[in-house]
């Protein structure tokens, strides 16, 4: 003590080692790296949270609209004439169908058009319709109105993700329409539709004259009932001149009008969308025209896979999974149970038991995908057994989850405490007894939890999967254990990898089910160990 | 036929017991305390005899008579089959047995109608002799049995002997399974280095077996052994593991120093719940979120800075993964940390240290191998996930270390080798056990490590 104060005497007069100047310094140095190491723990759980939110954010974003589908009502002709009474099922849907939606457009006359009017129903509408009519849900004879599925373009287009809105301004001064041969001469009282060319990126070329391509903004002009889309737009004496295409006809096929007109404008440039100028204004009529409704998506909660995208539905997969699912319970509980009771109340311990826990330590770390090659390997290949088959799938992920349910059964009846059995053998009850009388019904809930955790995680798995031949296109849903199907986490893989922009969206959905289905199992879990597990 | 039978041999499990229990209880008229075993003791010891070796018989069938069937068929159709090749072969019969059971044909004609006929005759014959036997088993189990109730008699040891066996047998399907994955690993690739000598298969750096011409392996000799070269594929593995350790270690050990040591009780209740659920969300979704979210946002970055990022970098996956194994890292050494004493903690705030001296220098030194072995299952798990690198890492392999190109894993390539519809014995689905193998002794070895890290060097507290 009297060196302390000595030595600090003689380094500085008046304060202490603890009180000087340097040593307030050092003390703020210190302080201050403690508050840096804090915040940079609290940074890295915030950074956790941060990347589970985007994740979750940009899922959820991309799979709410996928919930809701749109239709169109149109009238069909049912007559007796397309569609026998006597054998309904053989009437040639196609046609109907395509009928019905170019009876909407009765200017489109060229082929290409034609083709490009029929692509807005979807390819699985004339099925839909045949099935109804033969269930008896739309009647026969006559004209009959019939909600249609939309094509998946077309669907996304009136969900707002393909082309954004663009409202219509009103244009200032008139504009006066020649239509001529199909194409249309429009003229401009007002110079400001140069300005909105120029904005859409339109090439200058000569004396003024802009022309407007795949690879600018589309400008739209509606006057009357018609929609020109401007290829190239001039300055004039009297204001501007516009060459147009006309994508829908004046009212009566006028060949001229007159008159106050609006302009839409579409920013991204139709050479980088998946959906033509045309389309929109025909799907725009038909929205306009009331034809158009959205409901629920009941197409994607019912029906199995398509190529289609409008027709896909997420149902043989929940199937395939449930069928999965009941056969890696069924081998996974009762093995694993056995198993730790084994472990934990009878094995001896020697050698083969040793080995038998350092095995089911190794195996909960060896990677999924090696699951799926002894599949492969032991069970289509050495036992012959079906390819994509629930029951084969349920087998493999069963032998997964297994050292999962084996050291989470053993927790659980490790947490039984030894007074228990020691009881039950005091009143004479045999070995066998004890445990299965008194241990195992006390360790159940813990083992239950155990159960659900692995079988969420089994619910969840891809890789091993993929090796038995899962990821086979199946469109049925499948009836039993052996037949070819796939599962929720596979379907989403196999989705996951189709360009059309409307299986993302399916993706997404499929993932927000699957995820649902996983915090329902979850919940159980936490339930169950609330309400049910006891401390000793 | 035989789920019916299945069904009846239930039925008689059930009668079984209440003839066992009553036959019990008869023969001592009811004085049951003279029985040795309980009634239901012996009722389970008749429904046991009799049943059980019904279903083995059944499930014995179920195995061996495919088998049978399918070599009586080739026997007799041997001429047919005489010029078929061995995968064709294997069609045929299975077409035949899709005529003859029901199921989607290939090619019917009428060879194979011929053998689908031959099919139907031979299963039921089978089926027949199965019923009969299996029906013969259960009767005699039950006559014996019936016959050996008596109050002497042990149904209880039996009973239990037999339980005792089940559970036995039960915990040797986990060393099964484990000689399974050994020996299926270990025989496919074998074939595989009959075909590729291993020292190519290791060390080449060439690998692009899905070329037409050179990897087909149809006809023996025709395999170019020079195109199984796997050393880009475990640089590649690499890669993306080190990505994602650079993004899982800190972040994950950071927040469990945190978590454990600075946060409020409040704090725990809404961070652990949450890195639980980015535990449990599945690989697949963490893919799909790498392929469409993070590879984009990576490849615009890399554009506004110049950089050509490509659009299956390793980055993307890397990242990814990492984020998937935060919570694994976290969970770990949060247990580790959390078993450091106390006292040591105290100890070191009675010196005047702060808390986070503390923790750097006394509760880290201490948990350190705990840690380490944390991290190297981290690892292992990193080199064994398959979903995010199979949809957001590239199926070229480029033997790299630039993170914005793309670059292979292993998992990738097994799977793009099995996915689809092969041949069995090419060289290029034999591959993908070879590369299964590499898997799982890389990810053993580092469990192994792992656990004698821990083992090694862990302070001895109390």
């Amino acid at each position: 003590m009297s060196d302390l104060t000595s030595t600090a005497g003689e380094t500085d007069g008046r304060t202490g080692l603890h009180t000087s100047e340097a040593a307030k310094q050092r003390l703020g140095r210190r302080y201050r790296a403690e508050a840096r190491f804090k915040w940079l723990g609290a940074g890295a759980v915030a950074l956790a949270a941060l990347f589970l939110l985007i994740l979750l954010s940009t899922i959820v974003a991309q799979a709410l609209p996928a919930f809701r589908m749109n239709y169109v009502t149109l009238p069909v002709d049912l007559s007796a004439e397309r569609v026998d009474p006597a054998d309904p099922g053989a009437a040639n849907y196609d046609g109907i169908v395509n009928d019905a939606i170019l009876a909407q457009f009765p200017a489109v006359t060229g082929r290409q058009e034609r083709r490009l009017a029929r692509g807005l129903i979807s390819s699985g509408a004339p099925p839909l319709l045949r099935d109804r009519v033969v269930d008896g849900d739309v009647p026969l004879g006559g004209t009959v109105e019939v909600a249609l599925p939309l094509d998946d373009f077309a669907d996304l287009y009136l969900k707002g993700l393909l082309a954004e809105e663009g409202r219509v301004q009103r244009l200032a001064g008139t504009v006066r329409a020649t239509v001529e041969e199909g194409a249309a001469t429009l003229a401009f009282t007002d110079a400001a539709i140069l300005d909105r060319a120029r904005e859409a990126g339109a090439t200058a070329g000569e004396d003024g004259a802009l022309a407007l391509t795949a690879s600018t903004a589309s400008l739209l002009v509606r006057l009357d009932s018609g929609v020109f889309k401007l290829t190239g737009v001039a300055p004039a004496d009297d204001g501007a001149r516009a060459e147009a295409a006309v994508l829908r006809p004046l009212a009566d096929a006028a060949t001229a009008a007159d008159g106050e007109a609006g302009l839409r404008v579409i920013a991204t440039p139709e050479g980088q969308r998946k959906i033509t100028d045309q389309e929109v204004v025909w799907i725009d009529g038909l929205a306009e025209r009331g034809l158009t409704q959205t409901t629920w998506n009941t197409i994607f909660l019912s029906s199995g896979a398509s190529r289609e995208a409008e027709m896909a539905g997420i149902w043989g997969a929940v199937v395939g999974s449930a069928l999965t699912m009941l056969v890696t319970l069924a081998l996974s509980f009762p093995i694993g149970v056995a198993a730790a009771i084994y472990l934990e109340e009878f094995a001896p311990k020697n050698r083969l038991t040793g080995i038998i826990e350092v095995n089911i330590n190794n195996l909960a770390a060896v990677p999924s995908i090696v699951f799926g090659l002894l599949g492969l390997a032991v069970f289509l290949n050495w036992f012959n057994l079906p390819r994509s088959a629930p029951l084969v799938g349920g087998m493999v992920l069963a032998l997964m989850t297994l050292p999962t349910m084996i050291i989470a059964a053993r927790a659980a009846l490790r947490a039984v405490p030894p007074s228990i059995r020691e009881a039950a053998l005091g009143v004479g009850a045999s070995k066998v007894q004890t445990v299965f009388h008194h241990v195992l019904p006390l360790a159940m809930p813990g083992i239950l939890t155990g159960t659900i955790i692995g079988m969420a995680q089994a619910l969840g798995e891809t890789a091993p999967l993929l090796m038995i031949g899962m990821v086979a296109f199946i469109v049925d849903v499948p009836g039993g254990f052996t037949d070819p199907a796939t599962v929720l986490p596979v379907q989403i893989f196999m989705w996951a990898d189709f360009p059309e922009p409307a299986f993302q969206q399916k993706t997404s959905a499929a993932i927000l089910i699957l995820l649902a289905f996983l915090v329902l199992m979850n919940a159980i879990a936490v339930v169950l160990r609330k309400r049910f597990e006891r401390r000793w | 036929m035989i789920g019916y039978l299945v069904l009846a041999l239930l039925g008689l499990f059930v009668v079984a017991f209440y003839a066992g229990h009553r036959r019990a209880v008869a023969s001592v008229e009811g004085d049951v305390a003279r029985l040795h075993s309980r009634p239901s003791q012996h009722g389970l010891y008749l429904a046991l005899l009799s049943c059980v070796p019904a279903l083995l018989l059944l499930v014995l069938w179920s195995l061996v008579t495919p088998a049978i069937e399918a070599s009586i068929v080739r026997a007799r159709f041997a001429a047919e089959v005489a010029e078929m090749s061995l995968p064709q072969v294997q069609a045929f019969i299975r077409d035949a047995r899709a005529i003859a059971f029901g199921g989607i044909a290939g090619f019917p004609d009428e060879t194979k109608e011929a053998a689908a006929a031959l099919f139907g005759t031979l299963h039921g014959w089978s089926v027949r002799i199965a019923v009969v036997l299996s029906l013969a088993l259960a009767a005699a189990g039950y006559l014996y049995g019936i016959a050996r109730i008596a109050p002497a008699f042990r149904a209880r040891h039996m009973v239990e002997r037999t339980v005792r066996g089940f559970l036995i047998l039960c915990s040797v399907v986990a060393i099964l399974t484990t000689i399974g994955i050994v020996l299926s690993l270990i025989f496919e690739s074998l074939r595989f280095f009959q075909q590729v000598p291993i020292y190519k298969f290791l060390f080449g750096t060439h690998w692009s077996p899905q070329s037409a011409f050179t990897g087909a392996g149809a006809e023996e000799g025709a395999v170019n052994t020079d195109i199984f070269g796997a050393v880009p594929l475990f640089a590649g593995t690499l890669l993306i593991t080190v990505i994602a350790m650079l993004v899982a270690a800190p972040v994950g050990l950071m927040s469990a120093i945190y978590l454990s040591d600075y946060a409020s009780r409040r704090v725990r209740a809404v961070a652990k719940p949450m890195l639980e659920i980015l535990a449990g969300i599945p690989t697949v979704v963490y893919g799909f979120f790498a392929a469409l979210t993070v590879a984009p946002f990576f490849r615009r970055s890399g554009e506004a800075l110049g950089l050509d990022v490509a659009s299956e970098s390793a980055l993307a996956a890397g990242v990814v993964m990492g984020i998937m194994i935060i919570p694994f890292v976290s969970s770990l050494s949060d247990d580790v940390i959390n078993a450091v004493p106390q006292s040591l903690r105290d100890g070191s705030a009675g010196l005047g240290a702060t808390k986070s001296e503390t923790i750097r220098k006394v509760v880290l030194p201490a948990a350190l191998p705990g840690i380490v072995s944390a991290l190297l299952l981290a690892v292992s798990r990193a080199i064994g996930e398959t979903m995010i690198v199979v949809m957001a890492a590239g199926l070229a392999a480029n033997l790299t270390i630039n993170p914005v190109e793309a670059v292979t894993t292993v998992t990738v390539q097994i799977v793009t080798l099995l996915v689809g519809d092969q041949e069995f014995d090419s060289a290029k689905t034999l591959a993908a056990f070879a590369l299964g193998l590499v898997l799982f002794c890389a990810t053993l070895a580092l469990n192994i490590i792992a656990l004698r890290v821990v083992k090694k060097y862990r302070e001895q507290y109390e």
